[in-house]
């Protein structure tokens, strides 16, 4: 064995000390499989698919008429289609409120007081449901929700049933059952999406000082006081965080809308219905540009709250 | 600080025990007002959680807490009138000085104009002007430590408990820190209990010092108290360092035959030891330059003993030296001078 202090050896070893000098080509060779699948494949893919809303549709023939026309967005901005745009922006921030709601006192008892046992407890259920399939879940809410299904059993039971009539004697948020009408679509959405609103507000909240805390509580003050002015602002890059899994989650979902809920459309059902059924491929790429550019939106507010610092 | 009304503290043979940990155990003291109390020592000795007692952050498992006269036990931190400077500062991130240092009047209601209107005076009397606006982020560490005291300072609490507040400073911002820590004692005469394992700091800056081990007070007194009559080997060693002799040892020594103390300073070695009450030979072991002076190690009846020397005073590895210090140098301990 030789005992010189530098050891050169053969080409893979100059290859390396190459990749060495040169970071970028290291950051290169790393990232050249994901570009390629993400850059080529994914994006191009979806410019090729937006590019097609500057199409239109032959209303005789059904054939797709391959020139520029603003024809499909003027279409889009019908009152039938604004109506499926407005309705899925406020489910989708409707969601995210009642999941923000929902989702900060479960975060904050696993953040704050949950250790040892607990903590693997804590996880192991908010995770649990993103084991199952998700078409499973939404059956299974169908069956609790629908008006044979455990719900009215129980408020039967209870002799509450003549409040859940009410309840869906009411305009807009009722229906012939739950599982038939916007109140049922809000649940199972805010059902399904709540992990992924309570992970990061929970790394949010971890990473609170617990010594904010006491210094508060030493400077005067109470409990309350101390969520308010420490916590809570502390805390909100992580609900905007989650914010926009809720959000965007929702804005695109179409399978949820279909089982659960009376027969309006949502943005994602819109356009599967466009390009499947209608075969309108220009409209159906229209209104997959709607939840791009409300996202955009979305996501620049967030950045300007700090919410990509708590991801 | 016999009279109940100027007690500020009173601990009565309070514990806190964390399970089978006993972080504090039957400790007692009295701290008066206005004093400048220090709490020292190791760490895991129970001094911090003594602060924590006091400031509320912590119940006692049993004994009995006073603050000015009333009962502070079972009381939230927020029902009391004492504030902390925390070890790392706890600046809130998101607020800037200004708004931190408000943040106690904000929280008690009082209005915008006259909180930002006493803040200002409060980083006035810090010395930290001209920086309202920033946020903790940008700030260096020196700075901080000034907001967390106005922060602290702010509302005039009865109590000033200062937890390690100088330890993650380096070594000449905390000489300067622990000055400014005196003049504010002095100038807004409240009582500041002041926790830190550094003896030097304890000492130069307290009136009394409580030394904690094994989260009992091992000696409370004056620092001159504490370092020239320390009633246990634990005291003798971790304030300053000494030379502990035995019972057996001590009478060669020229001392009575009981746990015996001898610092290192009051060994005088050559001509300079001729005019001490004892006089003995001693072999230079080892010498070490430490700037101010040379420690020296030294083997005197066949025990090996740590002196200082001048710095001018080189000594030969080996060489043989005469040695003395004063009957007085020798303090014997109480009892058997355990190590508790």
């Amino acid at each position: 064995m030789s005992d010189l202090a530098l050891r050169r050896r053969g080409p893979l070893s100059s290859l390396l000390d190459a990749v060495y000098r040169r970071p970028r080509l290291f950051l290169a060779v790393l990232l050249a499989a994901p570009l390629l699948w993400l850059g080529v494949v994914y994006l191009g893919s979806l410019f090729a698919l937006l590019a097609q809303s500057f199409f239109s549709l032959d209303d005789f023939s059904g054939v797709i008429v391959r020139e520029f026309t603003l024809s499909t967005w003027v279409q889009l901005m019908a009152p039938a289609n604004l109506d499926v745009i407005i309705r899925t922006v406020l489910m989708s921030a409707l969601v995210t409120v009642a999941d923000a709601i929902m989702a900060f006192p479960i975060a904050y008892y696993a953040a704050r007081y949950a250790r040892g046992p607990m903590k693997a407890a804590f996880y192991l259920l908010v995770m649990m449901p993103l084991w199952s399939s998700y078409l499973v879940k939404v059956y299974a809410w169908k069956l609790i929700l629908a008006r044979e299904g455990i719900d009215t059993w129980v408020l039967d039971k209870i002799g509450l049933k003549p409040l859940l009539d009410w309840y869906l004697s009411l305009p807009v948020i009722g229906g012939p059952s739950l599982s038939a009408s916007y109140t049922g679509t809000f649940i199972v959405f805010c059902y399904v999406w709540l992990p992924y609103m309570i992970l990061p507000v929970q790394a949010a909240l971890e990473r609170v000082p617990g010594n904010l805390i006491e210094a508060s509580a030493d400077l005067g003050a109470s409990q309350g006081a101390t969520f308010r002015h420490v916590i809570l602002p502390l805390a909100f890059p992580g609900v905007v965080a989650g914010s926009i899994f809720t959000f965007s989650l929702t804005l695109g979902d179409y399978i949820i809308p279909q089982i659960v809920g009376g027969s309006q459309y949502y943005l994602g059902q819109a356009v599967y219905a466009q390009q499947g059924t209608a075969g309108n491929i220009p409209l159906a790429a229209a209104f997959s540009v709607v939840p791009i550019l409300i996202m955009g939106v979305y996501l620049t507010f967030a950045r300007k709250l700090g919410a990509f610092d708590a991801l | 600080m016999t009279s109940t009304s100027a007690t500020a503290v009173l601990f009565q043979n309070v514990s806190r025990h964390f399970g089978t940990v006993r972080a504090v155990d039957g400790v007692d003291f009295e701290i008066g007002q206005g004093e400048f109390f220090a709490m020292l020592g190791p760490s895991g000795s129970g001094k911090t959680t003594c602060l924590r007692l006091i400031a509320g952050f912590e119940q006692p498992t049993a004994g009995h807490i006073e603050i000015f006269g009333e009962t502070a036990e079972g009381l939230a931190p927020n029902r009391r009138d004492v504030n902390t400077v925390f070890q790392d500062y706890a600046l809130f991130p998101h607020m800037t000085v200004l708004n931190n240092v408000a943040y106690a009047l904000m929280v008690r209601g009082v209005p915008r104009a006259e909180r930002e209107k006493r803040a200002r005076e409060a980083l006035s009397l810090v010395r930290l002007e001209g920086m309202d606006a920033r946020r903790p982020a940008q700030l260096s560490g020196g700075q901080r430590q000034r907001v967390a005291l106005a922060r602290a300072l702010v509302n005039r609490p009865k109590v000033l408990l200062l937890d390690e507040p100088l330890g993650a400073l380096d070594l000449k911002l905390r000489e300067e820190m622990q000055e400014e820590l005196r003049r504010l004692h002095k100038q807004l005469g409240l009582t500041f209990v002041f926790v830190t394992h550094d003896q030097g700091e304890a000492l130069s800056m307290a009136d009394r010092v409580a030394v904690f081990n094994k989260g009992r007070i091992v000696q409370v007194g004056t620092p001159e108290d504490i370092y020239q009559r320390p009633t246990t080997r634990f005291v003798a060693d971790f304030v300053g360092s000494s030379n502990i002799l035995t019972p057996d040892q001590a009478p060669r020594f020229g001392g009575v035959s009981r746990w015996t103390s001898l610092r290192p300073e009051s060994i005088l070695i050559g001509a300079a030891a001729d005019a001490m009450d004892v006089r003995q030979t001693a072999e230079v072991i080892d010498q070490q330059f430490q700037g101010a002076m040379r420690k020296t190690r030294l083997k005197i009846n066949g025990l090996e003993i740590c002196a200082m020397a001048p710095a001018s005073q080189t000594l030969g590895v080996g060489q043989a030296a005469t040695v003395g210090w004063s009957h007085g140098a020798l303090h014997a301990m109480d009892g058997e001078g355990n190590d508790v």
